[in-house]
Parts: structure tokens; C-alpha cells; sequence
């Protein structure tokens, strides 16, 4: 059913007119033009297209538009603030932890969400974190060394 | 170039350039000091000659000082993820001495870069850096030419540094290449070549540098072919048949009234949905009902391997010496053994897209492809239009793995455009990403060898099943040997053996994939070198060792025996297993820790050593980079990957059947290279992932006592070896 749906994205109110039933992803990718935010499978295998919904990281490829209605949603685009780079993007150039970069956001927005739960992760917490996050480049190592330093330059800020 | 030709090279070692096109690209540059640099194949070869004579409308590389005194490399390379957006600016910028943030990387770009015939088999280091340093060098002599003649100096009495030129002994009196270019454009080619850099001047080559194009892909600002979006642009959704290799015979089209904006493309064996909504695109493409003549299904998973035996008879001796009759009179202990390896996808986390449109009778198109100039020929061919009306322009790829060098979804986007008169996007879906990959081959391998009573190899006779000869020119050092290849191609030709008539032996689609075969036969030769070594009861390094005729090799095989400390004891349940194999110019030694659950027949990889000898390391970061990703999406071959199929209907289309490695099953990886800062560089993209089969094969062997004769060595491979063993 075609109808306006307002949300907050990367802290500004928007509203868009959508047919009905789009998933996040393509309202996120085609309607607002946000492409940062990828499409890898569209069955939520890969993570590729995650972002976090009221600080929550999930899967856009598997949200119908509707469901995310008056929440605030967070994409890759949103994590620089002044012009400068979120502790966790800052940690993925340290660490030089992605190849290809077509995984990177739904990475980074991933981590994001779980440093949120979990602020000081250990190795094998950051690993079950990221488990379903698909890499076919092979950085899986170096983002985990990356998630771990951005915690640890999390916690320094706080 | 042709697809068909590079998969044909890709299966082979490729140890030279690929000639070139000849193009004229410099009336579309502005202005500054271009240097064009032209260079034949023979000093190419001869790794670091130079003085060949000029011919500007042929030539490799060049580059451009621009009036900014920033420089722009022009390479038809592309970048992927493998780093030489990186790398081919370091050795510009230490040549040209210049910063390399002051490189400005132009790649893959049809009408600004000079012909490339495709970014594979781990040429880009080996073939396009030594053109891009020398095209560096000869700048460097032009702009201190011309600076000596501004500060009226004698050139010996000048220095350059981060794009300043200054006399020696007066640093005050300087000139920036801002100054230098201003107001000009020059184009210069030298005709006494300038020598480039010895190791020993090197500023930048050798140091590690994180990847440049790092920040633009933490910010979602690096564009795929997917995120280009033009006015009025439609998607584009093809109507797909279950099984491939069906060919359509009648379209029912009747339930798209439903749809409002729709248009049909139904020309020749494409049929298509357009529409400027994408999820409106997708709904209506799945009510186009489309009757298909399927081909009936002759093999399957299981079966594909006697199938291919059966099939193929033909076959080219590769390599001989010696008489294995001999060979097998003077052994003491003859092992004869088969190994079979399945399919396997690219699956790279971009499927396969494009965005393009048509500026009058000109296409313009932005696409995944590791191959921009084989696709601006492939599109002109389809579109029946000349090589000059279609540009195919730079852009990220997300992932590649040879598996982009067929651009199947380009040419089905430029039709689709032409047909509807709209710009369009086509971005596969997984599944079509599954379905229209080109797999690595399934292959078999036959292997007897012979030993003597010293431990010593007498003979080897290794028959390789579509796998191609990449990498089995033999190391070890054994005087009774014959290495044949029967080939699917001789199938297919006009050979007595010809079955199938024009019928591939292969139900899917077949293809260059990270090294392809290698990966195949690497497996085969290292399992069987550990299988003999056991019966023998030798240490499968010491055995090795013994074996090896290649003094490189060995000592790449001591490094990395050295760093994973080879003979610490080993924990209950865990197993060390080696592999050593030759790809791009490159040695490879890997060895690995494994743990196995013997209940569950499940492997943990606990730790990986990776030694290579890939002649000067370029930038050590990168290459680690590149050898921990190799390494890592290797292991989904060896312990997850397998296309399951019957006949052309390929079962595995999604992540949750085909699963590739995750973060749970990479160890720690360990890399390590030999020091060889005077050596030509080699290839890196490839040479690590071929031995992760066979390292991982034998360390469960050594830690569980099941021998899997099968890639990929699953949990119920291993409880079935078990039970035999």
C-alpha cells in the first residue's frame, strides 16, 4: 500500500514515500540514495547490509520499511561526527582490516552494535559477534584486531 | 582479449606480458608533462632492460605531472581489493620521488589508460609495476631537465624531494613540479632510457604502506558499479531458467498487465523486466512465464568425477623425463593414489553489477569486471558498434577472484539499455550470482610414485583431470617422472574422443578461479608427498627435504618450519600438516595446526604458517595482507565449499548451502617472506591459496588418522576415513 513513512537517518528526520512492503535496504540504497549500505545477498546470510536501528545492529536486507516506522536508524554514513572518523572507522584504516571494502560497512555497523552491548569484548566475544558477517577477501583477522582497538579507544573517550 | 583465451592462460603459468593493443589516449588529457613509456617485451622479460626504441602510438604506461604538481598513473589494472591501488603508487612516487598521497591512481578507465588485458593471474606486480617505474624515471629525468634549464644549474647539481627539486649545495634555490608544469602541456617519451632505482636507493618500495583507498571504504564513500545512480535510470531484472544451459522456446507475459511502467526485453535468449522501481522490477520478472528446453542431466555431485574419466581419454604429456619403467623396477614402496576435487564458486560479496547508458549512439558503462578492455570489445561485438563508442569507466570492484573476467552482466545491461532507451542498472541476485558463476572446474587426479629404500622419490606419474598444468613443473627432485593433462578440450574439438559433440564434459559453467587447478593439483601432490612419507615412515618435512631439487623452495620450506617451530610437541587431538607449491613466480610453503574432534569429525585450524619467496616484496604490508587473505578464504575450499549439482541444476545458490569461511574457523596466520630486496617482484594475489587444501588435508591426517581423498575435507569425509581407517 503506497504510504509516507518517517524515520530519523544518520540523525535527520526523513520521510519517504514508499509502494509498500520494500525492504529497508532498497528504501536506504535506491529511495534515499545512501549506498554505503550494500546489497550481498538479500537473505540476510552475509551482513553486508547491516545497519543499526534504535542502537540495535540488523540485517536492512530483511526489514520490511514499515517496521522501522519513528525509529532511528544509523548507516555507515552516519558514524563521522565533525568531519571526523568514528573511533571504529578510524581502527579499520589502522588495521587496514577489509580488501575489497564491498563487507566494510555492514562490518563496521555490526561492530558498532555490539560494542554498544558489550564495550571491552574479548577475542572470542568480538568473534561470535561478527560470526555471521561474511568476508570473502579474508580480513576476518584484522577486523577483529580492529573492533578490539576501537573499544579500547572507546573507553578512553568515556 | 577473449575470456575463453584468459581462462586458457589462467590454467597455464603465464611468464611474460601479454602484448599490447595500440591506442591514442593523449589528446583527452589536460595539461602538465605527460611521459609516455614504451617498452618491448623482450627488456619486459628480461626484467629491468631498457633502451628500446620509441613508438609513441604504442606504449605501456604513462603518467602525468599535473599543474598542481600532483601526479596521475594511468594503468588499465583495476583495483579489487588485492592493494595495487596502493602499491603501483608507491613505486610510481618513490621513482618520481614524490609523496605517494600525491598519486593520483587512474585505473581501468577504456578511454584514459593504456590497453590492459585484464587484472588476473597475479600479473599487475610482476608485468605492470617494473612499466610504471621505469615511465616514473623518465619523469623524473624530464622534470629535472627541465628544472636545470629554470635554475640554470647543471642537472648532476640537483636533488629531488617530495616533489621539490633543489640544488645541492643552495636548498634555497628550488623549483616545485607545480612550478615546472604550470601552463604546459608536454608530452616527452626519452629516447635513452634512465635506469630505475636499485634497492639499495629505494625510499618507499620496501616499506609498509596501509591501503590508500582505506578511508573511502570505512565511509561508505568507495562506489561499486551498483551505487551509480542516473536520472530517469531504470532496474533491470533477467528471467532466469532452473537449470543452466536451458534455452528458451516461448514467453507468457501476460500477467505484467498488472504491473504499471513495466517494459519486457525479449531479444534472443534474453528476456528481461524494466521498471524504475527495483523491488517492482523483481515482483513482475518472477510472473514472466518462460517455457525452457532443459538439457537432461548427465552427472551429478557424486558421479561428476568417474564422469569426467569416462569422458575425457585424450590427453598432452606436459612434462617427461626418464622411463618410468625404470622408475617403478628400481622403487622399493609404490603408492598409487586418486584424489578428486568438486566445484567451486567465486562468490564474491558483490554480485555481479553494472550501470550504464547510451549518449547517442555511445555507450557508457560503469560494470564489475576484471577485464574493462576485453569488456569495451565484448559490448562493441554486441551492440555491433565500434570499439570507440563504448567507454567503460573506473570503479571499485567488490571482490573478483577470476570469476569477473566473463562480464556476462554487462553485456546483458548494455542490451537491455539499447532495447528500452533508458539508462539501467542490472545487479545480479545471489542467486543469479551462483547460478551464472563460473566455477572452478571439478578435477581428478591420479598419482603413483615410487620410493626407493633411502627414501628417496624413483618415479612419479601424475595424470591431471581439468586442472591445467599451472604450477606442476615439479620441485621435487625426481628422475623418473611424466605429468599428463587430459584436457576437457579436447572434448569439445574435433578430437576422435569426442563424445559429447560440442558439449562441455562440465554441466556448469566452468572457469579461472585465485589460482584455479593449482589449487586442485597442489592438494593432490602435497597429500600424496605425505602419504608416502607416512607408509615410509619418514617426518613429512625431513621427507621433503630430502626430495626437493629447487633451492628456493627449500629454503622457503626452512623458513616457514623455522617460524612454526616444527618440531614442538603437538597437543592431544592436534596435527601439523605441510604444503609446498610454485604459482606466479612464487614459492609457497604453508603449515598448519589443526584440532580435530574425532567424535564430530570437525576441524579447528589452530594456527597457520605461511613462508613465501615472491622475489622483492613490494610493499610487506600489502603482501601480507594479501597472503592472510588468500590463506583465509582458502580454507573455505578446504574445509566448507562444494557446488552441489545435478545435471546444469546447480543446488547450492545461497551462503547457508554453500558456505565459505567465516570468523570462527581463521587462526592465527602468520606470514613471512624471504629477503630478497634485489629480486624482481612476483606474483602475490594467488600463490598462498594453493596450498591450503593439501596443508590442512594432512594436518587431519596427522591429528585424527583419516585420510580425505576429497576437497573439501568435511566433518563426514573425515568420520567416513575414520571408519576405514
Amino acid at each position: 500500500m503506497k504510504q509516507s513513512i518517517s524515520f530519523t537517518l544518520n540523525g535527520k528526520p526523513v520521510t519517504v514515500e514508499v509502494e509498500g512492503n520494500e525492504s529497508l535496504l532498497t528504501v536506504i540504497r535506491e529511495y534515499l540514495d545512501k549506498t554505503g549500505t550494500k546489497f550481498g545477498c538479500g537473505l540476510g546470510d552475509c551482513g553486508a547490509c547491516t545497519v543499526v536501528i534504535n542502537n540495535e545492529a540488523l540485517r536492512s536486507c530483511m526489514l520490511a520499511v514499515e517496521d522501522v516506522v519513528n525509529k532511528t536508524i544509523l548507516t555507515i554514513e552516519g558514524l563521522e561526527e565533525n568531519g571526523n572518523l568514528h573511533p571504529l572507522q578510524k581502527a579499520f584504516v589502522e588495521k587496514d582490516a577489509l580488501q575489497c571494502g564491498f563487507c566494510t560497512p555492514g562490518m563496521i555497523m555490526n561492530a558498532y552494535g555490539l560494542l554498544l552491548k558489550n564495550p571491552t569484548p574479548t577475542r572470542n566475544e568480538v568473534i561470535n559477534g561478527m560470526e555471521e558477517n561474511l568476508c570473502r577477501c579474508g580480513s576476518y583477522n584484522r577486523i577483529v584486531e580492529a573492533i578490539q582497538l576501537a573499544g579500547i579507544e572507546m573507553n578512553k573517550n568515556f | 582479449m577473449k575470456p575463453e583465451k584468459i581462462d586458457e592462460l589462467y590454467f597455464n603459468d603465464v611468464n611474460e606480458p601479454i602484448q599490447l593493443d595500440r591506442r591514442d589516449f593523449l589528446k583527452k588529457l589536460g595539461g602538465g608533462i605527460i611521459v609516455v613509456f614504451c617498452i618491448g617485451k623482450l627488456s619486459l622479460l628480461n626484467g629491468w632492460g631498457q633502451n628500446d626504441k620509441e613508438d609513441l602510438s604504442n606504449f605501456n604506461a604513462y603518467l602525468r605531472v599535473k599543474e598542481d604538481g600532483r601526479v596521475d598513473c594511468y594503468t588499465g589494472k583495476i583495483e579489487m581489493g588485492q592493494g595495487i591501488i596502493t602499491s603501483l603508487a608507491q613505486v610510481l612516487a618513490d621513482e618520481l620521488q614524490v609523496s605517494i598521497y600525491a598519486v593520483d591512481m587512474v585505473m581501468g578507465d577504456t578511454e584514459l589508460c593504456p590497453y590492459d588485458a585484464g587484472t588476473w593471474g597475479s600479473l599487475t606486480t610482476r608485468f605492470a609495476d617494473p612499466v610504471i617505474r621505469a615511465a616514473a624515471a623518465e619523469a623524473r629525468e624530464i622534470l629535472l631537465d627541465l628544472a636545470a634549464e629554470k635554475l640554470q644549474v647543471t642537472k648532476t647539481a640537483l636533488t629531488i624531494e617530495e616533489g621539490v627539486i633543489f640544488v645541492k649545495n643552495n636548498p634555497s634555490k628550488k623549483i616545485t613540479f607545480a612550478e615546472i608544469t604550470k601552463g604546459k602541456k608536454i608530452v616527452k617519451s626519452l629516447s635513452t632510457k634512465p635506469e630505475i632505482k636499485k634497492s639499495s636507493d629505494f625510499k618507499l618500495i620496501g616499506q609498509s604502506i596501509i591501503s590508500t583507498d582505506a578511508l573511502s571504504k570505512v565511509t561508505g564513500k568507495a562506489q561499486y558499479s551498483g551505487d551509480i545512480k542516473l536520472p530517469e535510470m531504470v532496474y533491470a531484472k533477467v528471467v532466469r531458467p532452473a537449470v543452466y544451459g536451458s534455452k528458451k522456446i516461448a514467453v507468457d507475459a501476460s500477467e505484467l498487465t498488472t504491473f504499471e511502467g513495466i517494459t519486457l526485453i525479449n531479444e534472443g535468449d534474453l528476456v528481461a523486466v524494466v521498471h524504475n522501481n527495483l523491488e517492482i522490477a523483481n515482483k513482475a520478472a518472477r510472473k514472466v512465464k518462460v517455457t525452457w528446453n532443459t538439457p537432461e542431466p548427465t552427472t551429478d555431485t557424486d558421479t561428476i568425477f568417474q564422469h569426467l574419466e569416462d569422458q575425457i581419454t585424450d590427453y598432452n604429456v606436459f612434462k617427461d623425463g626418464g622411463d618410468l619403467t625404470i622408475g617403478r623396477a628400481i622403487s622399493k614402496t609404490i603408492l598409487k593414489e586418486k584424489y578428486h576435487d568438486g566445484y567451486k564458486a567465486h562468490a564474491p560479496m558483490e554480485t555481479h553489477s553494472a550501470t550504464c547508458y547510451f549518449e547517442g549512439e555511445k555507450l557508457i558503462i560503469w560494470a564489475s569486471t576484471q577485464t574493462p578492455f576485453g569488456l569495451q570489445k565484448q559490448l562493441a561485438n554486441a551492440l555491433h558498434i565500434e570499439l570507440e563508442k563504448v567507454h567503460v569507466k573506473q570503479i571499485f570492484i567488490g571482490g573478483g577472484f577470476g570469476g569477473k573476467i566473463y562480464n556476462k552482466q554487462a553485456i546483458e545491461a548494455a542490451l537491455i539499455s539499447k532495447s528500452c532507451g533508458k539508462p539501467v542498472q542490472l545487479v545480479w541476485s545471489r542467486k543469479e550470482e551462483f547460478m551464472y558463476d563460473r566455477f572452478r572446474p571439478a578435477a581428478v587426479m591420479n598419482v603413483t610414485s615410487g620410493v626407493n629404500k633411502e627414501g628417496k622419490l624413483t618415479m612419479w606419474d601424475f595424470d591431471i583431470y581439468c586442472a591445467g598444468t599451472r604450477g606442476t613443473s615439479l620441485f621435487y627432485g625426481i628422475e623418473n617422472h611424466r605429468t599428463r593433462m587430459f584436457n576437457e578440450k579436447n572434448v569439445k574439438g574435433d578430437s576422435h574422443t569426442n563424445k559429447l559433440k560440442n558439449q562441455s564434459v562440465h554441466p556448469v559453467g566452468t572457469g579461472a578461479w585465485r589460482a584455479p587447478g593449482n589449487n586442485s593439483t597442489t592438494f593432490a601432490r602435497e597429500s600424496h608427498i605425505d602419504s608416502v612419507a607416512y607408509k615410509i615412515g619418514m617426518d613429512p618435512l625431513a621427507f621433503r627435504l630430502k626430495n626437493l631439487d629447487h633451492l628456493n623452495m627449500t629454503a622457503t620450506l626452512q623458513l616457514a618450519a623455522e617460524t612454526f617451530d616444527w618440531n614442538r610437541k603437538k597437543k592431544e587431538g592436534h596435527g601439523f600438516g605441510i604444503a609446498l607449491g610454485e604459482d606466479a613466480g612464487t614459492c609457497v610453503a604453508i603449515i598448519t595446526e589443526v584440532f580435530v574432534d574425532k567424535n564430530s569429525g570437525e576441524v579447528q585450524p589452530i594456527k597457520i604458517v605461511c613462508a613465501q619467496d615472491m622475489g622483492q616484496v613490494v610493499n610487506p604490508h600489502g603482501a601480507t595482507v594479501q597472503t592472510e587473505g588468500g590463506i583465509t578464504m582458502g580454507l573455505g575450499y578446504a574445509l566448507f565449499e562444494e557446488v552441489e549439482f545435478s545435471g546444469g541444476n546447480v543446488k547450492t545458490r545461497n551462503f547457508k548451502n554453500y558456505e565459505i569461511n567465516k570468523f570462527s574457523k581463521t587462526p592465527e596466520i602468520t606470514c613471512v617472506f624471504r629477503d630478497k630486496m634485489d629480486a624482481k617482484p612476483q606474483g602475490g594475489g594467488e600463490p598462498a591459496i594453493i596450498c591450503v587444501g593439501g596443508a590442512i588435508a594432512n594436518a587431519v591426517f596427522d591429528a585424527s588418522g583419516a585420510r580425505v581423498y576429497r576437497m573439501p575435507v568435511t566433518s563426514k569425509r573425515i568420520l567416513e576415513a575414520l571408519k576405514k581407517a
